[in-house]
């Protein structure tokens, strides 16, 4: 969860105090902008459906009521770029980029970066993964190619929290949670990219872990 | 009219060929080969930045420090803030003290094994990935608030929401559908 996502939760918290009321479709992002950049949690797993895979899901745009799921899109200015470090020295050795163009969603890698750090390219020769982006309230699109799976649109929150309770108490409001606690992120979606592939394809880490990380990026 | 179609019919097919020489994908790439893309925001583990990094200026630089920077730039700040957040931490349920506990924190990574479960923290293993189910923030106000047998702070321990508002699935794309 990053500071945009935070400023949201805190408006909402503000809103709770003026109005009285949880509405979430009262919350149209005042005064965030760029929130098409907001990476809300990165999720990294082995496939519950193949020990042989993992599976990496990088949440945007946390926060979406049903009705803002509707018109909900991929910036295509924006590239999500999972970065996988095998050797430890958190230096990313391989990465995933996605990229958005024309209702398609677009998955390079996993392969070497062109280049490492906060600015680069989209490494066009990598294998790539396409999908159609799945539309509000449809049936997941897959996308498949060389033991990739690629997914790409509208998604429930799997984060849950009581995170309301939580500034509360980081405030000075409150000393300790409520129980039952509330979930903060309940009835609300994510815009989500989620892609599997074969540990076959990634780092053999010396130390058995891989280090994982997710970006945003945004086209110059 | 007929034939000015067909001329530009071929020059169009010639110059797909061409675009389409050498290049393993197709010939209409998403995205131009000189994009510069400049890094936005950045996640590795849940809530940190938020828990952590205190001060809009210092959450937005968080988010562009590379990993590799990350110990250097924020370990003392983040074991500052630990010990504001609880100011009787001496261990975690881990064993670690609050310089062992940060540094590990201010790597702002997410470790993934690639053999056996992957899990936030299962009672066996720890930090070996994060499942979609996973209790992420219980594990993380454990760590900070429970102390060294974890029975420290009981009030600040759980946020007492156990799981999500939606089952998850046992395919692909595994996240549950979008509400409605």
């Amino acid at each position: 969860m990053n500071f945009k996502k935070l400023l949201m939760i805190s408006a909402v918290v503000i809103a709770i105090g003026a109005v009285g009321i949880f509405a979430a479709d009262h919350i149209d992002a005042p005064a965030v902008e760029g929130t098409s950049t907001d990476i809300t949690d990165l999720y990294s797993f082995r496939s519950p459906a193949n020990n042989s895979n993992l599976v990496f899901a990088v949440n945007t745009q946390g926060l979406m009521d049903p009705a803002a799921t509707q018109n909900a899109t991929f910036d295509e200015n924006v590239m999500i770029e999972i970065n996988i470090d095998g050797d430890g020295d958190l230096i990313e050795d391989q990465v995933i980029q996605v990229v958005f163009d024309d209702g398609e969603a677009y998955a390079y890698g996993p392969a070497a970066p062109l280049t490492t750090g906060t600015s680069g390219r989209v490494n066009l020769d990598a294998p790539r993964t396409k999908v159609k982006i799945t539309g509000a309230g449809e049936t997941a699109n897959v996308g498949t190619n060389n033991g990739v799976s690629l997914f790409a649109g509208p998604r429930d929150d799997p984060f849950y929290f009581d995170f309301v309770r939580f500034q509360d108490i980081l405030a000075g409001n409150e000393s300790q949670f409520r129980d039952p606690g509330q979930d903060t992120f309940a009835g609300t979606n994510v815009m989500a990219v989620v892609i599997e592939v074969p540990k076959s394809q990634l780092p053999s880490p010396s130390s058995g872990k891989l280090n994982v990380w997710a970006t945003s990026n945004t086209a110059q | 009219m007929k034939n000015i179609k067909l001329y530009t019919l071929l020059v169009l097919t010639s110059s797909l060929l061409l675009i389409g020489c050498g290049n393993n994908n197709n010939s209409n790439p998403p995205v131009s080969a000189d994009t510069q893309f400049s890094q936005s925001d950045q996640v590795g583990r849940p809530a940190i930045n938020t828990v952590f990094v205190t001060g809009g200026n210092n959450k937005n630089a968080f988010n562009t420090t590379i990993p590799g920077n990350m110990e250097t730039a924020y370990q003392q700040s983040f074991e500052d803030r630990l010990l504001a957040l609880n100011p009787n931490y001496t261990q975690n349920a881990l064993g670690q003290d609050a310089t062992t506990f940060t540094t590990l924190l201010s790597n702002d990574v997410l470790n993934v094994a690639t053999s056996g479960v992957t899990t936030f923290f299962d009672g066996q293993n720890v930090l070996t990935g994060n499942n979609l189910s996973d209790d992420e923030i219980d594990v993380e106000l454990l760590l900070i608030f429970g102390g060294p047998d974890g029975s420290e702070n009981p009030g600040l321990t759980s946020d007492n929401v156990d799981s999500n508002d939606r089952q998850f699935l046992n395919t692909f794309p595994y996240l549950a559908p979008d509400h409605q």
